[in-house]
């Protein structure tokens, strides 16, 4: 391990490489700001950057820099104008907002700050440990396993999208994993469903669908819901940063706590930074006594401390699985793990083999971008937080701009920015629906991989005795199908639980 | 009927469509004694598909979610208080965008386009958003063209 420090240090310390992930910070903590653009967007506006830098390792530092920015860019919206830019920073308004009215709103950046920091360091200190561990036992896999594993890691998400949402998310992943069938068959490579256009002979563009699926449809709403990025009181002054001992003696806990916690959360497929910084709040809450459990929601800066925290190493947790199985767990490391097929890289258990300086050199990154967010970020926050004020006469044409370019350098084709449009527009009317999104990216990218695993495993076995036959692929179908009915079950027991059946009935 | 029934009915239709396709989809002659074919995972999500769309329609609606309106999501119930003739405007701007960018050549259409959505939404004072458009064009044009080495048509056709 020490070895594999090493390489990432001296890949992660290079001059471009520094630069990349400074940059990454700066540009994920200024977009990330701006109301209704998430980390998301900003990924899916990055990668043809990112691509067209060639080399991974750099690639993937300056996408988990802007992925980091993002989320503290998010933050620091979310306390200054109570308007999360992202749903992982949601729970960070209950406490940082009224704060912030207080007119501590330097101290509660501060407090955001430290306790992303230290959420992230001991996220990716807990990633070096995790994440070889699991890709050593990943080596044992075959097709059928990966085929299975996918298996799981879609109905997780489907199961984590929220109560009565269970059947539309499985939809929206058929959805995916139907658009990756467009193109070239598996196996066979003859073109199937392109509908005799020789533009879709290639498939879906991975950039233009995640453009459409999530930046078009935030920018639209943006106009549809002028309240809906409303900068009022953005201009109050941003002073004392400062923090007193005392107040770190107080979180030191919550961020202990939290970090553990979040990770673990992030680790599992479909429960991402959202989730971990909810139950992150809550837990505190129940957890905290007295007149610290009163001061929850009125300016707490345990509360404020809680889900930032827990949302940093959830994000630095969503990575295990990208890294070691190559699955992505939330829409954003499904927008990276894209980023990384197209620059030709498989992530996987082989990462760690293939390219071990991609794949340490991104975990010593995480550490130089949470030094960045904290070092260079948090003094720059009372200029960075004059973005807020730009007129959305001027944003929402850059936005809209922004991604139509970034789908037409992708494919140089200007029926790549229809198809874009029209997706976007029925990305926009699904979301009106209420039908998460994550889902079908996360099925359109994982799609082509399984149908191939699946054909090997076919093709091996002859039949799909293999689904029997292999006791470890069993398993994992059946944890697959048990994630399904899982919710379901549950809405039924509280259900059971109001009416006064006793559980167990 | 709300709207995520009326998608879920749309979705059957695609399935049935894209279903029935790969039914029919021309198979090889050697392949017709493999296991594994070209359209067995079509079909089997063709199958999945009016499945998951077949529960949500039957399910009834869920009460409201509290987290969803913690977020300020979005609701079709407030349709009429939202702009909708300026997100559909945008979205024929952008039509015209991509149908316009090879033509008249990036730096025309781009400018053209931030002036023409921000007039759209309301921005009056031309004699800053035009700089300010022609600024964005050129910077990015720049970046595009040099930094990322993707070649981009400046002008219009008859110039270029």
């Amino acid at each position: 391990m020490l070895e594999g420090i090493l390489l990432g240090l001296q890949t992660a310390l290079s001059v471009q490489n520094l630069l990349l992930v400074v940059a990454g910070c700066l540009i994920g903590t200024l977009i990330g700001m701006l109301p209704g653009l998430g980390p998301m967007s900003i990924i899916a506006i990055m990668i043809p950057v990112a691509i067209n830098i060639g080399d991974p390792a750099a690639a993937l530092i300056l996408l988990a820099g802007v992925y980091y920015g993002a989320i503290f860019g998010g933050s620091t919206s979310s306390i200054l104008i109570n308007a999360p830019g992202v749903a992982g920073t949601v729970a960070t308004s209950f406490d940082g907002y009224p704060m912030a009215r207080q007119g501590k709103a330097g101290k509660a950046l501060t407090i955001a700050a430290i306790s992303s920091f230290a959420g992230g360091t001991v996220g990716a200190i807990l990633l070096m440990g995790f994440a070889p561990a699991l890709s050593s036992f990943a080596l044992l896999f075959h097709s059928a396993e990966y085929f299975a594993l996918m298996v799981v890691g879609l109905s997780a998400i489907a199961a984590f999208a929220g109560t009565g949402k269970v059947a539309k998310a499985l939809m929206m992943t058929v959805i995916g994993l139907m658009l990756a069938t467009v193109g070239e068959s598996a196996l066979f490579n003859a073109p199937r469903f392109t509908m005799g256009l020789q533009d879709l002979q290639s498939g879906f563009s991975f950039v233009t669908l995640a453009m459409a699926l999530f930046a078009l449809p935030e920018a639209l709403y943006l106009v549809l819901d002028p309240k809906r990025g409303s900068t009022g009181g953005a201009s109050a002054a941003i002073k004392d940063l400062r923090v007193t001992r005392e107040e770190l003696r107080k979180i030191a806990p919550v961020v202990g706590r939290q970090s553990i916690q979040g990770f673990l959360i992030g680790v599992m497929p479909g429960a991402g930074a959202t989730i971990a910084s909810f139950l992150g709040y809550a837990v505190e809450r129940n957890i905290a006594k007295g007149a610290d459990q009163e001061e929850f929601g009125k300016g707490s800066i345990k509360g404020l401390a809680a889900p930032e925290t827990a949302n940093n190493a959830a994000c630095t947790g969503s990575f295990v699985p990208l890294l070691t199985l190559g699955i992505p767990g939330s829409g954003t490391t499904a927008i990276l793990l894209g980023a990384l097929i197209a620059l030709n890289v498989n992530p996987g258990p082989r990462l760690m083999i293939d390219n071990p300086s991609v794949f340490w050199a991104v975990i010593i990154s995480m550490y130089i971008g949470n030094i960045v967010l904290l070092v260079l970020n948090l003094p720059l926050i009372p200029y960075i937080a004059r973005l807020l004020t730009v007129p959305r006469n001027y944003l929402i044409p850059f936005i809209l701009f922004f991604t139509m370019i970034g789908a037409y350098i992708g494919q140089n084709n200007a029926t790549e920015l229809l198809l874009l449009v029209g997706l976007g527009v029925c990305a926009t009317i699904l979301r009106f629906a209420d039908f998460p999104l994550p889902p079908l990216l996360i099925g359109f990218i994982l799609g082509g991989m399984m149908e191939n695993n699946f054909a090997r495993a076919v093709n091996l076995t002859d039949g799909v005795s293999f689904m029997y036959e292999r006791p470890m692929t069993l398993t994992l179908l059946v944890i697959g199908l048990l994630l399904i009915f899982l919710p379901a079950y549950r809405r039924r027991r509280a259900r059971d639980l109001q009416k006064g059946v006793a559980p167990g009935d | 009927m709300a709207l995520d029934k009326w998608i879920a009915v749309v979705f059957i239709v695609i399935s049935v469509v894209y279903g029935y396709s790969a039914f029919t989809y021309p198979l090889l002659p050697f392949e017709l004694n493999m296991s594994f074919l070209p359209n067995t995972m079509p079909m089997v999500l063709s199958v999945l598909g009016i499945l998951f769309a077949l529960i949500i329609i039957l399910t009834p609606k869920p009460k409201a979610d509290p987290e969803g309106e913690a977020l300020g999501d979005i609701s079709v119930s407030r349709l009429h208080e939202y702009k909708v003739g300026q997100a559909l405007a945008l979205i024929g701007a952008m039509i015209l965008y991509a149908l316009a960018l090879r033509p008249i050549g990036f730096i025309g259409a781009t400018t053209l386009f931030l002036v023409g959505t921000g007039w759209i939404l309301g921005e009056r004072k031309l004699h800053i958003m035009i700089p300010v458009a022609l600024v964005g064009t050129g910077l990015i044009w720049f970046l595009v063209e040099q930094a990322l080495g993707i070649f981009l048509r400046p002008l219009p056709w008859f110039l270029s």
